[in-house]
């Protein structure tokens, strides 16, 4: 059995004993199926039919041309079907939740993705589903709320704390240990107890071994740098696992600065936290000096999280990865330039990545190969930008 | 012996274990709910540092966490007005916390914190046997006991979990967070069973009434109640000391 319960100091299982006899069944469970060739090929049909893998590389020309330098390509994980790298993890968990004898599924969601990848796979697999997401990203994004009621899920509202990701988070955990002979919690991230970051990586790795198969063949080398957008961390973790050993590749996540990293408004875990214990997991979170949780924040709901997967922490402090903070301004006006110079629309999560990318790519050679990660595509956002910039539009 | 020992040495008595927040509503009420308590017949006490993410607690207690982080309560006022309240009351004192609050302190000077308090003991909900290794030396090294925990499912790890643990057990009800239940079903009876009286057993999550306390102090050597109480002080906020202590009777007449 590949045991990765720990990354470095940080991960583990850090969760009310009621859990962990649900937690071990999880792990023997994942364990025998990930060596299973009948899963892993029932797997790999959902991506290639029902999500549409592979992913393109899209070579983004104009982009590489106006900015004078490396040769950009992105990583088109928005075109997979519900619009974003979401849908990898959830096809993954939910099918081994059925393997499992599992009727239902819960899910937190903050902008909305994982909630309707989740919402789209039980309906597809014929299971309940029931998702958690904070009151104020159901204001931000009602859009999606309607979306994941229209494929049958029930959508609860998280009114206590900041109302946001975590306590969709802490809501969906108190439900779990409520219910757990019949229900799997579906994490939508690589963070929580072991097996749950592991695993969720595995099931998003799929991204970095396209990403390298996909470069080598085109350009007959490695890519210089990959760079994603890191809340959680999974799409970040699926463009960088198949490159760790490759240590030529440079691999830039970039965290949410929200209104700015010497604000209070921010969610720039690894560059301003400190190590802590919360949802399950020893990593970073932004935390006060008595260890309470900061409220963080970020325009990007999919962004606004205290803490940060146990891998990112791991290859944060053994300097695999390089993380970088972007302010809300830079991703929105990211947000701008790809849709105006591409036509393509990122997910604002996305953005942020697009954003370092602009400032990094004028100092490479036209040679470097540098690939952006597009966990997500923007419709979601639209509405939110334009009130962003002061255009009050309905949804 | 220890004073976590003694409050399950009684002859055949019960013991009857109290959970307040700490702050809730202000410090100063927590000093005279512990009193109070002590003196109406409480065997041991629990106090929760509020905490930001509650997330083992049900809502009567998560609203209490808020009132505590309100009031401006941190550990060090906690620390202190224990030291205080040691200067009257004799019964084991234990401190509910989530891990994150130890670890952010320094698990150093939070268990020498303690000890100099005169807290027995600490419950860490989220403090798993497999993670139980983060602070047990540093509370060894500083007489400070770790409980451990047993809830409905734990039925193939109880061995492993009796072998490590100290003080008593805390035998959670049922599953879920906790709070209140209007009918209290369990089979954690069975599992204390087979912890064979190696350690004493209490019950918690839950334990509403003084007939839910009769009931579950049959299945164990003790019960815990919190939500019941932290519902009593959210509805009577610093009036609170007499119908605290009023339910605490009642609780102790039942079980005696």
């Amino acid at each position: 059995m590949n045991d990765e319960t720990k990354f470095g100091e940080f991960g583990g299982q850090y969760i009310p004993e009621t859990l962990m006899k649900t937690i071990e069944e999880l792990t023997a469970a994942y364990a025998h199926y990930k060596e299973d060739p009948t899963f892993q090929a029932e797997l790999k049909e959902l991506f290639d039919q029902y999500t549409g893998r592979p992913s393109l590389l899209y070579h983004a020309k104009h982009m590489s041309e106006q900015l004078g330098g490396a040769k950009i390509y992105l990583k088109r994980e928005d075109l997979n079907h519900t619009g974003s790298h979401k849908i990898n993890n959830v096809l993954g968990q939910v099918l081994l939740a059925k393997k499992m004898g599992k009727k239902r599924i819960i899910a937190e969601t903050g902008a909305g993705q994982h909630g309707v990848a989740a919402a789209t796979v039980a309906a597809l697999m014929g299971l309940e589903c029931h998702v958690f997401m904070g009151y104020e990203d159901t204001q931000r994004q009602a859009l999606n709320v309607f979306r994941m009621e229209l494929l049958g899920a029930t959508v609860t509202p998280v009114m206590s704390g900041t109302q946001t990701l975590k306590d969709a988070v802490n809501a969906s955990l108190k439900e779990w240990v409520t219910r757990l002979d019949d229900t799997h919690y579906v994490i939508g991230s690589v963070v929580g107890p072991a097996p749950f970051p592991a695993m969720v990586r595995d099931f998003q790795k799929i991204i970095s071994e396209e990403i390298k198969s996909q470069v080598l063949e085109r350009e007959g080398k490695l890519p210089h740098t990959v760079i994603a957008c890191v809340g959680g961390g999974s799409n970040a973790i699926g463009a960088f696992y198949d490159f760790l050993a490759d240590e030529s590749v440079r691999l830039i996540g970039c965290e949410a600065a929200g209104k700015g990293i010497d604000t209070a408004e921010h969610a720039a875990t690894l560059t301003t936290g400190d190590v802590g214990i919360l949802h399950g997991m020893k990593t970073y979170f932004c935390q006060d000096e008595f260890g309470q949780i900061k409220p963080v924040y970020s325009i990007s709901a999919g962004l606004d999280y205290p803490g940060i997967g146990p891998e990112h922490a791991s290859l944060f402090e053994t300097k695999r990865a390089e993380y970088v903070a972007v302010t809300d301004d830079e991703a929105v006006d990211a947000f701008y330039y790809l849709s105006r110079t591409e036509g393509i629309i990122p997910a604002i999560e996305s953005a942020h990545a697009v954003a370092h990318a602009i400032k990094m790519a004028p100092t490479m050679k036209p040679d470097d190969i540098l690939v952006i990660n597009l966990s997500g595509r923007g419709d979601k956002d639209v509405a939110a930008i334009a009130r962003y910039r002061g255009v009050d539009i309905n949804e | 012996m220890n004073r976590i020992a003694q409050a399950f040495d009684q002859q055949g008595k019960k013991a009857l274990i109290a959970f307040i927040t700490g702050g809730d509503p202000n410090i100063e009420m927590t000093k005279q709910l512990i009193i109070a308590m002590a003196h109406a017949g409480v065997d041991l006490i629990e106090i929760g540092i509020p905490f930001s993410d509650p997330a083992a607690e049900g809502p009567v207690i998560e609203r209490a966490n808020i009132r505590g982080l309100a009031s401006g309560t941190t550990v060090n006022h906690l620390f202190d007005m224990v030291k205080e309240v040691r200067k009257t009351v004799q019964i084991p004192i234990l401190l509910m916390t989530y891990a994150n609050l130890i670890f952010a302190y320094g698990k150093e000077k939070f268990m020498q914190n303690c000890q100099i308090a005169g807290i027995d003991g600490l419950i860490v909900p989220d403090l798993p046997l497999e993670e139980m290794g983060e602070f047990k030396a540093t509370c060894g090294e500083y007489g400070v006991q770790q409980i451990s925990m047993l809830a409905p499912t734990s039925t193939g790890r109880i061995e492993k979990i009796v072998e490590q643990a100290e003080g008593f057990l805390y035998c959670v009800s049922s599953l879920g967070v906790t709070g209140m239940r209007s009918s209290l079903e369990t089979t954690i009876g069975d599992l204390i069973e087979k912890v064979d009286g190696k350690l004493p057993c209490a019950i918690g999550f839950g334990v509403s009434t003084p007939e839910q306390a009769k009931a579950m102090a049959q299945l164990a050597d003790g019960v815990i109640i919190g939500s019941a109480i932290v519902a009593l002080i959210e509805a009577h906020g610093e009036a609170s000391v007499a119908p605290v202590t009023a339910f605490i009777q009642a609780v102790r007449k039942e079980l005696d």
